[in-house]
């Protein structure tokens, strides 16, 4: 990587950044999951290394969301969207030496932003818990770059049209870059109060719809119709998903804060917003299972399908739940609860970790010109995945109830805290399972580019055979 | 550049994100900063000071920058006895909150009172002072006293004639930097919350207040009323030090490294010896647990402590 940062343009073989990104997001997940799976074990046991200051549970919770946000998911966005972008505009990166720089700083820029965050230095924020400098780092260094290089992309595309994936890439990284400085305002401007705590939840909320859940969309209107070789089922049926993303994702901010003492009028406003949140929702897993007809089998035979379609499937109930897990009538119940810590984790590392996943599996063979050293071990990935983020998300739904019920009978709090243990226990093993299941992911992909066989020009990967 | 084709796309899109921020942001930003602060608004701010998380004057939230909360029987300048009375001691250069610098923070009415009868407009950060939260007998309107100049009250004298000293200031620092927030909500609901865990607070409890730090998720109780229920020094810092000392199931970490290196009486902790004795304890060898050291004066256990039991 580094002898790319003072070559030519030219001399830097296409794809490089991408393969830096990607290399860069398993080891970040790794990372990302083996926190949160520590942390878990805290949770459940809380005497683990208690005397190791630097091991506290409070210091390491936000770390683990920080390393998983913007280390997995935000770098296999950056990997899927700079080798699918220039394909779909059949053309080359804008810039790759733009690119490798970017992934350096990112890395080194996050290593430092989580560094500072495991010492504690915070700004007491929620999902924008870095300092302001950092945050300032963030939108200027990491992020600024990699959208330049999409936005650049596709003005210099070769086709007439822009593919769906496209609108949704050039887009989120737009609403992006403006949710990360308007959020952090009160940061920037030393905003207090209700306004600052209606801002935090703003950004959280925006951050997530309208980066990381199109994003995640946008790779499987990519995966789908090109593993399957269908078409896309509608190209309308997108443009209805892209713009009641944009309208009906960026206002329910806040019912985030249903029970806080914000207007009433604004919570009202944000909870029908946020039942509309199935508008696209539905307009998106109708789009992508419909483009299936007739290669259903494809998902239980090709591995990239496996994750992308397990990505849509869950889906399904995250945006059932979001819906209406947010509206007066349920809120009140699972508010601040385990349940709504499930919801996230189905958001994250159901839903999008999924369709990354298949991004990440697909464009690895693609860019490294290599078939998949081993189906079996991407197999047991799948399934270490899935079976551990299910422990984890029954677990903690299951957890989230138990409080839920609790909150009615007004139960002593302790008594909640020995009825959760066994799911908390649950919930260590799941995070372990998925952890564990990423080290073979690393190990296969690592394989795949030693001895991985080379895929013929003018072949795709998944048009061969698997070896092992 | 073939952008022309998605012109009237562009347009829509930058209408569309501009109309939700302007319904989402700008529309809720001017309802909210219509209310003026409270009572417990004032009392928070002139208890936590300007900053609680990462600022250019305390970048490693170590809890500098931050007032001194008092509780005072007897007058700092004559004194003679008073009724019992909290002031919150600013000394010289220690920031003020939001709501003392910026007039929309406080209210308008609020804002009035103070500058009136409160002498506002004469303290400066640079040179500190003594504030008071008093209530205007015929409105009920809450406004902040600058005792200093009302009542001649001085920093060194107040902090001297103090009967307590309660650094809850410093102490929230604590509680961001140690992220007691992750598991600790400083929100009761408003739906079911009220017996268990106390009022909710209103729309302008928060003006001037930064982070905020509601929480969201709870593996423990709320917080916010917390030393209403328990206002016990002791018992506050058995659990802190470690918390299965008098709650045997609970998940909280141990927080005993906030202590420092040594105890009120300047002796040297020995975390590894209480350990061992706790252990013994545990298994039944010793029919008492080890002491827990009380915390020295300007420990960061005795901040977040006095923070806990602040939060009435």
């Amino acid at each position: 990587m580094l002898k790319y940062l003072l070559a030519k343009e030219e001399d830097i073989p296409q794809g490089s950044a991408a393969i830096f990104f990607g290399v860069s997001s398993i080891c970040w997940f790794i990372i990302g999951t083996g926190l949160g799976s520590f942390n878990a074990s805290k949770l459940a046991f809380p005497d683990f290394f208690h005397n190791v200051y630097w091991l506290q549970f409070g210091h390491m919770r936000q770390v683990h969301v920080h390393a998983v946000i913007f280390g997995w998911i935000a770098m296999a966005f950056a990997m899927s969207m700079l080798y699918i972008t220039p394909a779909l505009g059949n053309t080359k990166l804008w810039s790759e030496k733009l690119a490798v720089w970017n992934c350096l700083l990112y890395n080194v820029g996050l290593c430092l932003a989580l560094a500072l965050l495991w010492s504690g230095m915070t700004s007491g924020r929620e999902y924008s818990d870095h300092i302001w400098p950092i945050d300032l780092y963030i939108a200027f260094v990491m992020v600024v770059p990699w959208s330049l290089n999409v936005w650049m992309t596709i003005l210099n595309r070769r086709t007439q049209g822009i593919y769906t994936t496209n609108w949704f890439f050039a887009a989120s990284m737009f609403m992006l870059i403006i949710i990360f400085l308007i959020g952090n305002l009160p940061e920037f401007f030393h905003l207090t109060g209700l306004n600052e705590a209606y801002m935090t939840w703003w950004f959280a909320h925006n951050v997530l719809g309208l980066l990381i859940t199109p994003v995640a969309a946008a790779i499987t209107y990519y995966i789908v119709p090109k593993v399957t070789g269908n078409p896309l089922y509608s190209h309308r049926v997108g443009h209805l998903h892209f713009w009641a993303i944009v309208v009906f994702y960026s206002t329910p901010a806040a019912h985030h804060l249903m029970s806080s003492p914000l207007p009433e009028w604004l919570k009202s406003f944000a909870s029908v917003e946020g039942v509309l949140i199935l508008v696209p929702a539905i307009a998106y897993i109708c789009n992508i299972m419909l483009t299936m007809q007739g290669k259903w089998t494809m998902f239980v035979t090709n591995i990239e399908l496996k994750f992308a379609l397990t990505g849509v499937f869950l889906a399904i109930p995250l945006n059932m739940q979001g819906g209406f897990q947010q509206t007066r009538a349920i809120n009140w119940y699972i508010h601040g609860t385990g349940w709504i810590v499930a919801h996230a984790h189905l958001a994250l590392l159901g839903f999008s970790t999924f369709a990354e996943a298949s991004a990440v599996y697909y464009g690895m063979q693609v860019l490294l010109r290599r078939k998949l050293y081993s189906y079996s071990l991407a197999n047991f990935h799948f399934f270490m995945l899935l079976i551990g983020f299910s422990l984890y998300w029954i677990s903690m739904t299951i957890a989230g109830l138990i409080q839920g019920a609790a909150k009615i009978y007004e139960v002593p709090y302790l008594d909640v805290v020995i009825a959760e243990h066994p799911y908390m226990i649950v919930r260590w093993l799941g995070g372990t399972m998925v952890f564990l299941g990423n080290i073979t992911w690393l190990w296969n992909m690592y394989m795949t580019a030693r001895v991985g066989t080379v895929v013929p020009v003018g072949r795709l990967p998944h048009e061969l055979a698997y070896e092992r | 550049m073939a952008f022309r084709e998605y012109k009237i796309g562009c347009i829509m899109f930058g209408i569309a994100l501009s109309t939700s921020m302007f319904v989402t942001i700008f529309l809720p930003g001017l309802d909210i900063s219509r209310i003026g602060s409270t009572e417990e608004a004032l009392k928070k701010q002139l208890t936590y000071g300007w900053e609680s998380a990462f600022n250019y004057y305390d970048p490693f939230l170590l809890g500098k920058d931050k007032p001194i909360k008092v509780v005072l029987t007897k007058d700092p300048e004559t004194g003679k006895p008073i009724d019992k009375t909290e002031a919150y001691v600013f000394t010289a250069g220690t920031h003020f909150p939001d709501g003392l610098t910026h007039d929309n923070i406080m209210g308008t009415k609020q804002l009035a009172l103070s500058k009136s009868k409160g002498l506002l407009a004469q303290a400066t950060e640079k040179r500190g002072g003594v504030f008071l939260v008093d209530v205007d007998v015929t409105t009920g309107v809450p406004y902040v006293e600058f005792a200093t100049a009302t009542k001649g009250w001085q920093v060194a004298a107040t902090l001297k004639a103090a009967d307590v000293r309660i650094h809850a200031g410093s102490g929230k620092t604590m509680f961001i930097r140690e992220g007691c927030w992750w598991c600790h909500t400083l929100l009761p609901e408003e739906t079911q919350d009220w017996q268990s865990f106390g009022r909710p607070p209103v729309t302008g409890d928060f003006n001037g207040e930064s982070p905020t730090s509601f929480g969201s998720d709870r593996k423990g109780p709320d917080l916010l009323h917390v030393g209403s229920r328990n206002s016990s020094r002791e018992w506050m810092t058995m659990h802190f030090f470690n918390p299965r000392l008098v709650q045997p199931h609970s998940i909280m970490p141990r927080f005993n490294y906030l202590w420092g290196k040594a105890d009120i009486n300047g002796k040297v902790i020995d975390r590894q010896k209480w350990d061992r004795d706790f252990m013994a304890y545990a298994r039944g060898d010793t029919p008492y647990p080890p002491a827990v050291p009380i915390p020295a004066r300007n420990s960061e256990a005795r901040y977040i402590i006095d923070f806990v039991l602040n939060l009435k």
